[in-house]
């Protein structure tokens, strides 16, 4: 379920990413990237439990499905999470850069 | 259990060649690899995203799982010396059959917009002809 909701998170962002394309003011290609290395490293993940024997992803279970589909979700917050980050520190509007610059001017 | 860790050695590998090969582009004038249109150090920038972005979210499904805690030894499985042979030959399988897999689909993806590029390339020559 997690595999499945990350690569889901990684394809919606793909096409808002190629949907603005080439302009990529907001780094979502950078966005796009953190969900789709996570999905191919849970692919490998999943193909090494087939080989051990247990299934690619947990279907039986309801229980080990609600909880890796709340783990999916968290993942997800926190791909965004630092996308955000990285946005803010990048400010490619310069709307932080621009209020502090306020405030420096308000205070003298 | 640890997984997670052999892409992230890849990653910092890659984060360093990348920050190098940046300078030597940006020092020699180049922007752009002499054959096709994307720089190499565009190119180590996606494999980058790819493998620290990986990282950072089975970080966290390990965090969840608790075999990562956030203070020493970080790894549960280093508390019990029965289970450090089974963490490392997980990361020696699994962890570089990741690493693996994720560089090779950079390489392909690579290889697309290399040619993607080169073929871009004459057609924005012969736009840029007709239009003078």
């Amino acid at each position: 379920m997690c595999l499945l909701l990350t690569a889901l998170a990684a394809v919606v962002t793909t096409i808002v990413w190629y949907v603005h394309a080439p302009v990529d003011k907001y780094k979502v290609s950078m966005l796009c990237m953190i969900y789709w290395g996570a999905t191919l490293m849970w692919c490998v993940d999943g193909i090494a439990c087939l080989i051990e024997g247990e299934p690619f992803i947990e279907t039986q279970k309801a229980a080990a499905v609600a909880d890796d589909a709340l783990l999916g979700f968290t993942v997800i917050v926190c791909g965004m999470l630092v996308w955000t980050i990285a946005l803010l520190i990048k400010d490619p509007k310069n709307v932080l850069g621009r209020m502090f610059t306020k405030v420096q001017s308000q205070t003298r | 259990m640890a997984c997670f860790i052999v892409p992230a050695a890849e990653a910092i590998i890659v984060s360093v060649a990348k920050r190098r090969i940046r300078q030597k582009e940006l020092a020699g004038g180049a922007d752009q690899d002499a054959g096709s249109g994307v720089s190499l150090s565009r190119k180590l920038g996606w494999l980058n995203s790819l493998l620290w972005g990986g990282c950072l979210l089975l970080a966290v499904e390990h965090v969840w799982h608790g075999e990562v805690v956030l203070w020493p030894p970080f790894l549960t499985a280093m508390k019990t010396p029965e289970e450090i042979p089974v963490m490392l030959g997980e990361m020696a399988t699994v962890g570089v059959s990741m690493a693996v897999f994720v560089t090779l689909v950079w390489g392909v993806v690579c290889l697309i917009a290399d040619h993607k590029s080169r073929k871009a390339i004459p057609t924005s020559n012969i736009s840029i002809t007709e239009g003078a």
